[in-house]
């Protein structure tokens, strides 16, 4: 397709509405999340009234002993699985993707994805089952279990897409050049795979750290992540804090997803 | 699971790109064996994680599906499909016989229409928007496409209640329409099945999208005006050579809607207030409240099995896409 082509043409392919209907994805979408968004800053409870701008709500929020230890929770898991769940994506991606197709390899790719295949609600049931099977008592290892399984295709998904896209080349020239196994990974091809790593770790922290239907079942009583604590709040009724620190998770995973996209386009263009 | 712009849709759009690639690859040519230590050492790790905490308690809920539930949760080791049975008939307490009870096929079909219905919907503004981006400028389509998939990515709890806050009775909808004098009293919008359908819809719009637009992105648009020359109008050309080519992205765009929407349990909790069950929400409640174990686990069984007949369908169908539109 070239840019040169004539208006009549381009008009050709125009449907009336679509560019509305479009318009109104886009509406649809956000709207909801900025209304939440403005109403944590409204100063007063009212919905129909702006009683001016204010930060209290977030003041409010971060006052509360449970929500503070929630988010250290959240936090800790997040980065502990997003972490372990990356390094095991990334060996795994080389295993996949480095050297020649063999057989059985759709089949590993098939158990790699299996967690985005199996419906969160039954991996959380399975998984609740199967702890307390083998004497697990349940608590914040429990949840970071969980979420790292959870975590493998999210990490891996990106880092194997770049790491094929990655000649083979590279790998022979440093063999070439005598640097053993090791060398050819640290100094070859891990600078080359740092913005899809990156970019991995990334989208498996915001998976773990907005994760609620299995962690709602696999935490035990005490370990309370973040979504978790929310959901007990609005069980109790809608209050602006809890508009507040919505705001505050939706701006992390936006910045964070938007991060892992650019970082992920700069490997690209390297 | 959702992308082509490299490694940010990927979600969606390389799951699909992939999965298909590689049966066909796998059918056409017998990759060579080639078991090396070092190879398998590297996925091992990923495989045993995923096979021990996932695949195993798997076949333990499978287990347990047939066995007798315990007094306060868990499972007594006795072997009974009575698991199953229950989702069809109702065994009366003194006398022991089973008598047809539809109250749980119930949940199932409900779960299924409510689906059905979020991924029309889905289609119905996912169709027209993937294809507005797919005729933008490609500089403008990157932007599109980000806007769409990043509410993908912000948490599903937040999303849900952003949409409970904006339909209840005391929310900005109805006090708005109040205040204007539009309406005397709050018109119930939460806690019914249009607010669960609208949740649903609002969910997973993005995974409608995604797809349909990477197979439109791959669509010979000058194919239109060889229609217009031959005297189609607009919407036969649509129907008759867009719809065609791109109706893999559309199964495949339906499927990512359809099943997360069947085994959803946020939606259905939040914006159902806990009286419009679905399959997801019947599942939890059979391990945490009324803790009947086997019966729990005989109902994601069933939901397991609704949705690896779906995807089995959907690769059959992607694997005869591709070889037709290799011949």
């Amino acid at each position: 397709m070239s840019g040169r082509e004539s208006s009549s043409q381009k008009s050709l392919r125009r449907y009336p509405g679509f560019r509305a209907v479009a318009l109104m994805c886009l509406f649809l979408l956000y709207v909801p999340i900025l209304v939440v968004a403005i109403y944590s800053f409204n100063d007063i409870r009212s919905i129909t009234t702006w009683g001016g701008f204010s930060l209290k709500w977030y003041a409010k929020a971060f006052s509360n002993p449970q929500i503070q230890s929630a988010t250290w929770n959240s936090l800790v898991i997040a980065v502990s699985a997003a972490t372990i769940a990356t390094c095991v994506a990334t060996a795994a991606a080389m295993g996949m993707t480095r050297g020649r197709r063999f057989r059985g390899q759709g089949g590993v790719f098939a158990v790699i994805s299996i967690p985005l295949m199996i419906p969160e609600i039954v991996t959380a049931v399975a998984s609740l089952a199967f702890f307390l099977a083998i004497g697990f008592t349940l608590g914040l290892h429990t949840i970071l279990i969980a979420h790292t399984v959870f975590c493998i295709p999210f990490a891996y998904l990106p880092i194997a897409a770049r790491m094929q896209g990655i000649e083979k080349a590279f790998d022979e020239a440093a063999k070439d050049l005598y640097a053993g196994r090791w060398r050819a990974f640290r100094y070859v091809l891990l600078p080359m795979m740092t913005p899809a790593i990156i970019s991995g770790y990334m989208l498996a922290f915001i998976i773990s750290l907005d994760d609620f239907i299995i962690t709602s079942l696999v935490a035990g009583p005490g370990s309370t992540t973040l979504p978790l604590a929310i959901y007990g709040l609005v069980r109790v009724g809608f209050s602006p804090e809890i508009n507040a620190i919505s705001t505050l998770l939706l701006l992390v995973s936006m910045i964070f997803v938007s991060a892992s996209y650019l970082v992920s386009r700069i490997g690209r263009s390297n | 699971m959702d992308d082509n712009g490299g490694a940010f849709i990927v979600p969606v759009d390389v799951r699909i790109d992939r999965r298909g690639g590689k049966m066909s690859e796998q059918t056409s040519l017998r990759a060579p064996r080639l078991w090396n230590w070092h190879r398998i050492a590297l996925f091992l790790p990923a495989m045993g994680l995923i096979g021990f905490f996932l695949i195993i308690p798997i076949g333990v809920i499978a287990i347990y599906s047939f066995l007798v539930p315990g007094v306060y949760g868990g499972v007594v080791w006795e072997f009974t499909t009575n698991a199953y049975r229950q989702f069809l008939f109702e065994q009366d307490l003194f006398t022991d016989e089973w008598a047809f009870n539809g109250a749980y096929l119930n949940i199932y079909g409900r779960s299924i229409g409510q689906a059905a219905v979020a991924t029309i919907a889905c289609l119905l503004v996912g169709f027209p928007t993937a294809y507005f981006i797919a005729t933008r400028p490609p500089e403008n389509r990157t932007i599109w496409l980000f806007l769409v998939t990043i509410p993908y990515w912000v948490n599903l709890l937040i999303r849900t209640l952003a949409v409970l806050f904006l339909l209840r009775d005391q929310g900005p909808i109805n006090s708005f329409l109040m205040d204007w004098g539009v309406i005397e009293k709050p018109i119930r919008l939460a806690y019914t099945n249009f607010a669960i359908g609208f949740g649903l819809v609002y969910s997973y719009l993005p995974f409608m999208v995604l797809p349909i637009y990477a197979s439109l992105e791959r669509f010979d648009f000058s194919l239109m005006e060889a229609g217009y020359d031959l005297y189609a109008g607009r919407w036969t050309i649509l129907r008759k050579v867009v719809l065609p080519v791109v109706a893999p992205g559309v199964v495949a765009g339906s499927l990512l809607v359809f099943i997360p929407s069947l085994g959803s349990f946020i939606a259905p909790d939040i914006l159902g207030g806990g009286r419009n069950l679905m399959i997801g929400n019947l599942i939890a409640l059979q391990f945490q409240g009324s803790r009947n174990w086997p019966f729990g686990s005989a109902a994601a069984m069933i939901l397991l099995t609704l949705v690896l007949l779906a995807l089995f369908f959907f690769a059959r169908r992607q694997q005869g896409g591709l070889a037709s539109s290799h011949g």
